[in-house]
């Protein structure tokens, strides 16, 4: 279970972006998050990725509670979660070519031997072509450096995704090939979603269950 | 009449581009070329040239300049184009030195204070504050008073002294940088802080503090030079630029400007071009001009 228990969270104490959220992802359940720009659900989408320490509340992963946040968060429960951010562009280091940037997670982490097979699986899972592999962020199209972005996320076969807006750059075709993907793994793996997003006819048709903001903080 | 207006405003516009572009490349060219005649120079008339800098001749002292002695020779008789190359060769070393190591330590401790942030960065660039307080050149006398003369303490007092600026850029770069969704991504990846500092913040701020270890080694030369003029730096039988200007203090007075001239232009030279280099890397690094040339 991902728990997130009445979570208040911002960058200033005084106006909290996130007031008293509290929402639940059982394994291989997929949960839609809907709200409109700027209501804070990047906010809880990064709270529950474990890289924003929230100003109160608890959150939950696999039955621990977390205390610690970012780098000081336990690597088992930092990687059991994936993450993939709005803009790809943003979220990939310029200077890693797209195979390097799906391999980092791995070899981050110690597991360098299995980087070959894992990146070639990967990369043929979200449809990047090996000549694609060998270039840079800024030579590829954000639809491509998307699907990396999900490929890293998937590398370390996590056992919660969390898609933050992860289609809203992006055209209806690869939108498409995208959340395919992440419902191959979750149905694979048993893995659970959180999809943070704007676009209610996508995330009803994505998920099986989708909640809105105001019911998630209760006002 | 609106299709003449854009069509004189396109060119205006292309006039100007063209001729900054041209003056930047002139600028590149004669700067990329001073500098390499002052490498190669000092680098190989030491050990091609087989001449004596130290050769005294005292039948033969303070002659202006002329074909056997380009640019003259000092009180001594030894002839000062030699000793002007010799002298370039010491300062540059001093400069390239302590300037790769204030570039070291700046970088480390600003990477440090802007990676860890909270206490560790407020304690830390509060001393950088309290070092900047006290002018560099006194702190750099304090350190040479120390040693006996020579190269070392030199680079070790400029090294020790300059490393403050590199510091706060580097500092500053990280904290821009360390907030970007990639470092995000990489903590939720697994990687640690070390890792992430490592592999995605310093490769970052790399071209920041190549071209202020860059600007510094002229700055560097200078500091040498003062430290020598002022008799603390290099002992006066090694020839510095500093050493140089100094020996030749009391000639200039009675009207033999060769003596200080000379290594006065050898310093200002090798300044003027890497600054030259350094303003078209700062254009190219400039991170709006390479979305532009991207675009």
């Amino acid at each position: 279970m991902l728990e997130l228990r009445a979570i208040t969270a911002g960058y200033d104490r005084q106006a909290p972006a996130v007031r008293d959220a509290t929402l639940t992802v059982t394994p291989g359940e997929s949960v839609g998050l809907l709200g409109p720009s700027g209501c804070g659900k990047s906010t809880l989408a990064r709270v529950a990725a474990l890289l924003h320490r929230p100003d109160a509340g608890e959150v939950v992963l696999d039955g621990t509670p977390v205390h610690r946040w970012r780098h000081r968060a336990p690597r088992e429960l930092r990687t059991a979660v994936g993450v993939v951010f709005q803009q790809p562009r943003l979220s990939a280091d310029p200077r890693l070519r797209l195979a390097d940037l799906i391999a980092e997670p791995l070899r981050a982490t110690g597991r360098r031997s299995s980087v070959p097979d894992r990146v070639a699986e990967l990369a043929e899972t979200v449809g990047l072509t090996p000549d694609l592999l060998t270039r840079r962020p800024h030579e590829v199209s954000d639809g491509q450096l998307q699907r990396a972005c999900l490929a890293r996320a998937l590398v370390l076969r996590p056992r919660w995704l969390i898609c933050d807006e992860m289609t809203a750059m992006l055209d209806a075709s690869t939108t498409a090939a995208l959340v395919g993907v992440v419902e191959a793994y979750r149905t694979s793996t048993g893995a659970g979603l959180l999809a943070v997003g704007h676009d209610r006819a996508l995330l009803n048709r994505w998920c099986d269950r989708t909640a809105d903001w105001k019911t998630v903080t209760g006002w | 009449m609106a299709d003449t207006t854009t069509a004189v405003t396109k060119t205006v516009w292309r006039a100007h581009g063209t001729a900054r572009r041209s003056t930047h490349t002139l600028r590149l060219r004669v700067s990329a070329t001073l500098v390499a005649v002052t490498v190669l120079a000092v680098l190989l008339v030491p050990p091609l040239v087989r001449l004596d800098q130290q050769a005294v001749d005292l039948a033969a002292k303070l002659l202006p300049p002329s074909w056997s002695h380009p640019f003259g020779t000092d009180d001594v008789g030894r002839d000062l184009l030699l000793r002007c190359v010799y002298g370039l060769r010491v300062s540059l070393l001093v400069g390239v030195v302590a300037a790769l190591t204030a570039t070291v330590i700046g970088t480390a401790v600003g990477a440090t204070a802007g990676a860890l942030g909270g206490w560790v960065d407020r304690a830390v660039m509060r001393l950088v504050d309290t070092f900047s307080s006290v002018p560099h050149l006194l702190l750099g006398v304090f350190i040479v008073a120390m040693f006996r003369p020579g190269v070392w303490p030199v680079v070790i007092s400029v090294g020790l002294t300059h490393w403050l600026s590199t510091a706060r850029i580097v500092r500053a770069e990280v904290l821009s940088l360390r907030s970007r969704p990639y470092i995000d991504a990489a903590v939720s990846g697994g990687a640690s802080r070390w890792r992430v500092v490592v592999r995605h913040l310093l490769p970052g701020v790399l071209p920041q503090a190549g071209l202020a270890a860059v600007l510094m080694v002229p700055h560097a030369m200078w500091h040498e030079s003062a430290l020598s003029f002022l008799g603390l730096g290099l002992p006066t039988h090694t020839a510095s630029l500093g050493t140089l200007i100094q020996g030749a203090r009391g000639s200039l007075l009675a009207g033999q400007w060769w003596p200080t001239l000379f290594p006065g232009l050898f310093l200002i030279i090798p300044t003027l071009a890497v600054a030259g280099l350094a303003g078209v890397w700062r254009e190219r690094i400039n991170p709006r001009r390479r979305s532009e040339l991207t675009l």
